[in-house]
């Protein structure tokens, strides 16, 4: 598939250069194309963005806030960035295969940096009033919708790869769940990175799930070529009062990625939210989740799982917030690290002098498989309530060597012994997964992955 | 069937046997009795392949092979099981999978093709109705949470649906109520048969009421000073253990 396109106009807007004083002077010369080519929606902020930016350049692991991941390495290579949306000839409807058997999504893809934009049938019975398309569009065909919503948690964030973003995101995937509409399918929102050179993609999402509605998104990270690649994505999800969402994060990339994604979710009143982040292959992942329970009686699940080895680097940086009384949040993170693997999680948990009665939960464990691994952890809990139950505990350790030796009793070989323990151990968090075609397939995909087979997705390149 | 001589075995480089040598042959029931620390449980563990343990000297065959040379699931797919004085809990594996697991492991041991499902549904029925087994248990995670007679019945439970040549039952009486004990005790018994043999490890002579044994033994400092039929359990019942820990300090 490398014949993709008129070579000449693709490279022509290959600019992007290492570090981040040519991307502001790419910011610069460019700033006329770039918002040429996005919607005035989203070219609001943009200048503001670029200033922070300016100022607080990409994040390195001087910072606390990411001294679990290193992006010197990643950020030194010179990347293509399609600025003037170059149409990548490439239908992923066509060439992408997911093979979630039985899941029946509502499928749609953002290709590199932009949203897919070919009409696909199967999305022709979406709920009366729901709208899911490019950003950048609905930014244009509903105005007043998206500038409600647009950047207002991402621009709280005093973070550069989010003010880069903002600075260069063109688009993104949109979905808007009108209130009381239950979706009665998830949606699926795949990202394929297609590219025959280096290439950087930055995509914006917006998620709005109005009062009383009911939603279910699960994101897929894929790979197709065999490049370096790096995205840095920001999605924005506003829950409303007692309305439901599901966020579910796959992600199979190849080990030449880099994926740096921001999930950011405020949650009302009485809503609800399960966000579920698993990494299964990956090259080097930063995960900076944010959730902020601004509304009394809300209930939120954020787990996730990495499976690591070779030289995979995963860092989750979780936030739970916690401004409003009465609420109560569960987090579950577990990584299973083998080879020269590295794992980070930060759980950091703020309860407002004014959450009275909140009960906030954490938990992060690790099984080491080697000596060469590492896992770092750091739960990091600011309460200033006086009325809470709070509590935190974080791991690393072997497998059970008694319980490994009991099921060998039985006799199961050590190594499906292993096997066994490993998924076992997983197994909690794959129960969180409240699509049952999806927690089946992960189960199997988990099991693969373990097994040391390749998990790939069909339509996807996973490298040795 | 089983022949062990002359073994010594360490933990940690503590000597704990010293010089044991027992033989068993199909049908029969050996209890091991003796005072704590005497080595009971590290029997248990070296004929099933514990890691932890080193063997430094001695020989152990069963069924003519020699036993030290295998790994533990072998020891199990060649026929030894253990009941667990402290069975493992094991949140995340459901019972249902680590018994269908096992019972495909000691058939593919043997040659045979795994197990069809409805058989395996079949066995796992009539297993659980000998050892009055709630079907809650079964679905759960192997052990997790169970209380201490459940864990009990769960490893008899194992013992029926993976049919042993030789059975350890390692102080299985421990924190058995005496309904649960009969219920456990009734179930060895009905898996007893004249190819299969049982060396049940216990401190009190209670459990002996419901499973009789052929030959008692008495394990004291890591060797076993006397032997006997059951009788010899009912007099350890009465007199203790001081009088045989004289006899032995008596000898040269």
């Amino acid at each position: 598939m490398k014949e993709i396109n008129n070579e000449a106009n693709f490279n022509s807007s290959l600019v992007g250069r290492l570090g981040g004083v040519e991307y502001i002077n790419l910011y610069k010369q460019y700033n006329e194309d770039i918002k040429a080519h996005s919607a005035s929606v989203l070219n609001a902020g943009r200048d503001a963005s670029f200033e922070l930016f300016e100022e607080l350049g990409f994040p390195t692991s001087k910072l606390e806030n990411y001294k679990y991941t290193d992006l010197t390495e990643p950020l030194s290579v010179d990347y293509g960035l399609n600025i003037n949306r170059v149409k990548i000839p490439v239908n992923p409807y066509e060439v992408f295969k997911c093979d979630v058997p039985g899941i029946h999504s509502y499928l749609y893809f953002v290709l590199n940096d932009g949203f897919y934009p070919v009409h696909d049938e199967r999305n022709d019975e979406l709920p009366q009033g729901v709208i899911i398309g490019s950003l950048s569009e609905i930014s244009k065909s509903h105005p007043e919708l998206v500038e409600k919503y647009y950047g207002k948690l991402s621009a709280k964030q005093k973070d550069g790869l989010v003010a880069f973003n903002g600075a260069f995101a063109q688009d993104g995937f949109f979905m808007y769940v009108p209130e009381n509409v239950q979706m009665d399918r998830p949606v699926q929102l795949v990202n394929i990175m297609r590219s025959d050179v280096d290439f950087m993609a930055n995509s914006h999402n917006l998620v709005i799930v109005e009062k009383g509605a009911k939603a279910q998104l699960l994101v897929c990270d894929h790979t197709m070529d065999d490049v370096r690649f790096i995205s840095n994505r920001v999605t924005e999800v506003f829950v409303d009062e007692n309305a439901s969402y599901e966020h579910y994060k796959l992600e199979n990339t190849h080990t030449r990625t880099t994926n740096l994604s921001t999930l950011l979710i405020e949650q009302k009143e009485s809503s609800s939210v399960l966000a579920n982040v698993i990494t299964l292959h990956n090259g080097i992942t930063r995960n900076t989740i944010e959730i902020d329970v601004n509304g009394e009686h809300c209930e939120t699940l954020l787990c996730g799982m990495v499976i690591g080895d070779k030289k995979q680097q995963v860092d989750n940086f979780t936030s739970v917030i916690h401004s409003k009384p009465n609420c109560h949040s569960t987090e579950l993170f577990k990584y299973v690290l083998d080879d020269v693997a590295k794992g980070g999680f930060t759980g950091k948990l703020y309860v407002a002098r004014d959450a009275q009665k909140t009960q906030a939960y954490q938990t992060n464990k690790n099984i080491l498989l080697n000596r060469t691994a590492k896992m770092r952890t750091k739960p990091q809990l600011e309460i200033y309530a006086d009325d809470v139950k709070c509590s935190h505990g974080a791991t690393i350790g072997q497998l059970d060597e008694s319980a490994l030796f009991y099921i060998r009793q039985r006799g199961i070989p050590e190594k499906e012994a292993r096997l066994l323990l490993m998924f076992a151990f997983t197994a909690d968090v794959i129960e969180n997964i409240r699509i049952d075609a999806l927690q089946d397939r992960i189960k199997m995909l988990v099991e693969k992955r373990l097994r040391g087979e390749l998990s790939k997705c069909e339509g996807c390149v996973i490298c040795q | 069937m089983l022949e062990i001589k002359n073994l010594h075995a360490n933990i940690n480089g503590k000597e704990i046997l010293k010089g044991l040598s027992l033989s068993v042959r199909p049908g029969e029931i050996h209890a091991i009795m003796g005072p704590n620390g005497a080595g009971k449980s590290t029997l248990s563990s070296v004929l099933t392949g514990n890691p932890a343990f080193e063997v430094t000297q001695g020989k152990i065959t069963f069924m003519g092979k020699d036993l030290l040379e295998l790994a533990p699931e072998e020891r199990a797919n060649e026929g030894i099981f253990l009941s667990f004085q402290y069975p493992v809990e094991i949140p995340g594996v459901s019972m249902v999978n680590f018994m269908r697991t096992a019972i495909n492991e000691q058939r593919k041991y043997r040659g045979l093709e795994p197990i069809a499902a409805t058989d395996f549904l079949r066995l796992m029925r009539e297993k659980k109705e000998l050892v009055e087994m709630d079907n809650k248990l079964t679905n759960r995670s192997v052990n997790e949470g169970f209380s201490g007679g459940e864990k009990k019945r769960n490893e008899i439970f194992q013992m029926a649906m993976l049919e042993p040549r030789l059975a350890i039952l390692d102080e299985t009486d421990s924190g058995l109520d005496i309904d649960a004990l009969r219920i456990v005790a009734n179930g060895v018994n009905k898996l007893k048969s004249p190819d299969n043999a049982s060396i049940v490890i216990t401190h009190y002579q209670r459990l002996l009421d419901y499973i009789v044994p052929d030959f008692v033994h008495v394990l004291y400092d890591g060797r076993i000073v006397k032997s006997g039929t059951k009788e010899l359990a009912l007099e350890l019942e009465e007199k203790g253990y001081d009088w045989i820990k004289k006899e032995v300090e008596k000898a040269p």
